[in-house]
């Protein structure tokens, strides 16, 4: 029977970043995917924050197939009848090396797979890992369609659910609370057209969140990022907000909802609709992650709940290509003591916390809870759309002076609560 | 399911709401041996069912006229949502084999 230094389960970011940092230093990595293909079941909505991770990977970055690089941030109120954007241009934004940029992961994983196998890596997709090899408590490989596979140690990059690490025993099944779902549609459309609705140049992409009317005052948002030849439009929602609203539309109803809102159908229109996907996102943050690291096994990227929504930014794919690398460092520091226990795998959780990813998940640890909270998503929203209208409004007659007509908004009891909610926002 | 674009969606004008169907026609999915996912004998009217039928990004959790909540695995986009609301008392939860499921082109 054939053994390999380690398997990894799943070929996204978290497992190929392993398997390519592995396969650089000589090890026989083997990387399971169940899909056609590197990607064919990875989903983002999405954006790649490029500079948290460029050194690790110093040679991938020139020829990555990436979309386009965001240029110009957007962030919009959305009300049920009005809206309110903020569009931030800024020069840094356009300098080289580019902070961020959208990405299709079909396209992208694909890639990637490629480079890790360059490095020697051996990718076999259609085959889904099925269940772990125990023996006295350690991980020592895997079942896959009937085959017994060995390692010196698994990494499970399987994705949020992380089957894997759940029968290792290191994780139980997932609550709605700290889980979200996204759902996305992929719309084709020229780069022309694209770079004229959006103010874009070249090369140059838009990212923009929604917050408000879109989720019906559930926690959530709406998201559109621009891609080559194509925009991502889709909707993020909490499971629990969903299941706890009686009148709630449905997930699918809500995305249809926000795409024909008059502000977005018309960055749309003449584009067609080439895809439509889903997926739950870890939204738990640092209370929710779950257990790294076990007798045999890691657990990297979505599988940890290695995925961070703050409002403005939303973020996870970074942290996965950074928690597979150093699951990588780990093993092969496991490998030189010739020891794959517990002992020595827990110092992946060292250079976790020493690093940006459990770094920013300690720094935005009250984001989760601070954030869910329904003003935020209705009554905000609602009240600065209003304070717009009566701005802008110029009735038959006299129109009022402009203080009084916002005051009038904000009575004491809503003053005292955003004072309050003003004070958690400070703990992001 | 169709594979790739079985549905004409894309000539609808994009303000008319393409149906849940048409979208997942241009998904494109390979069939696999048995369905993925099932529904547990004697669950079938449990009320975590009904709360899938609200979030299920797909549409496939649908109620009959005895009150039982029916699955539909084919356009299953593989996401995980059923999962966290019904848990393994409800349900029986697998990915679908290797090779088989849905199959994204842009993702």
């Amino acid at each position: 029977m054939e053994k390999f230094d380690v398997i990894v389960v799943g070929a996204g970011l978290a497992g190929l970043a392993a398997a390519y940092t592995l396969a650089c230093e000589g090890l026989e990595v083997l990387v399971l995917e169940r899909g056609d293909y590197a990607g064919a079941k990875n989903v983002t909505g999405g954006r790649l924050y490029v500079n948290p991770v460029r050194e690790f990977f110093p040679d991938l970055w020139a020829k990555a197939p990436l979309e386009r690089f965001i240029a110009n941030e957007g962030f919009t109120m959305m009300a049920a009848e009005r809206s309110l954007s903020i569009n931030y241009y800024g020069n840094e934004l356009a300098d080289e090396p580019y902070q961020s940029y959208s990405v299709l992961r079909a396209k992208f994983d694909r890639w990637l797979a490629k480079q890790a196998q360059r490095k020697g890596a051996a990718v076999v997709t259609r085959s889904r890992v099925d269940d772990v090899i125990m023996e006295a408590g350690q991980v020592k490989g895997v079942w896959a369609a009937g085959e017994e596979l060995r390692s010196d140690v698994v990494i499970a990059c399987d994705g949020v659910l992380s089957l894997t690490a759940e029968k290792a025993g290191l994780r139980s099944p997932g609550i709605p609370e700290n889980y979200a779902v996204g759902l996305k549609e992929v719309i084709e459309l020229a780069p022309e057209l694209i770079e004229a609705r959006f103010g874009l140049e070249g090369n140059e992409g838009a990212a923009h969140m929604f917050m408000g009317e879109v989720t019906k005052g559930m926690f959530g948002g709406g998201f559109l990022y621009t891609n080559q030849a194509s925009l991502s439009l889709g909707i993020v929602v909490s499971i629990k907000d969903m299941m706890e609203n009686e009148a709630s539309l449905g997930a699918p109803v809500l995305l249809d909802n926000f795409k024909q809102r008059p502000e977005i159908a018309r960055l749309l229109k003449g584009g067609e609709t080439v895809e439509y996907s889903a997926h739950v996102i870890p939204e738990g943050g640092y209370k929710a992650l779950g257990k790294l690291y076990g007798d045999g096994i890691l657990v990297a990227g979505d599988a940890a709940g290695l995925s961070m929504n703050i409002g403005v930014t939303v973020r996870g794919m970074e942290y996965a290509l950074a928690s597979g690398y150093y699951a990588a460092r780990t093993v092969m520091q496991a490998k030189e003591l010739g020891d794959f226990s517990v002992a020595t795998l827990k110092h992946y959780e060292l250079l976790l916390k020493d690093s940006f990813v459990l770094k920013d998940f300690a720094s935005f640890k009250e984001t989760p809870r601070v954030l869910d909270n329904p003003r935020f998503f209705t009554t905000y929203p609602e009240m600065l759309g209003d304070m717009m209208k009566d701005i802008y409004a110029v009735p038959g007659g006299a129109k009022n002076r402009l203080y009084p007509t916002i005051k009038k908004y904000m009575t004491l009891r809503e003053m005292w609560q955003m004072a309050g909610d003003v004070r958690q926002v400070m703990k992001i | 399911m169709a594979n790739g674009r079985g549905c004409q969606a894309g000539d609808e004008d994009m303000n008319e709401v393409m149906g849940l169907k048409a979208k997942l026609g241009l998904d494109v999915f390979k069939p696999d041996k048995e369905p993925h996912i099932m529904i547990k004998p004697g669950m079938e009217k449990d009320p975590r069912l009904k709360k899938a039928m609200l979030v299920c990004p797909a549409g496939l959790y649908s109620e009959n006229e005895k009150g039982e909540v029916e699955l539909t695995i084919d356009g299953c986009l593989e996401c995980g949502t059923c999962r966290m609301v019904c848990g393994a008392e409800v349900l029986d939860w697998e990915y679908p084999s290797g090779g088989a499921g849905v199959q994204f082109r842009f993702g």
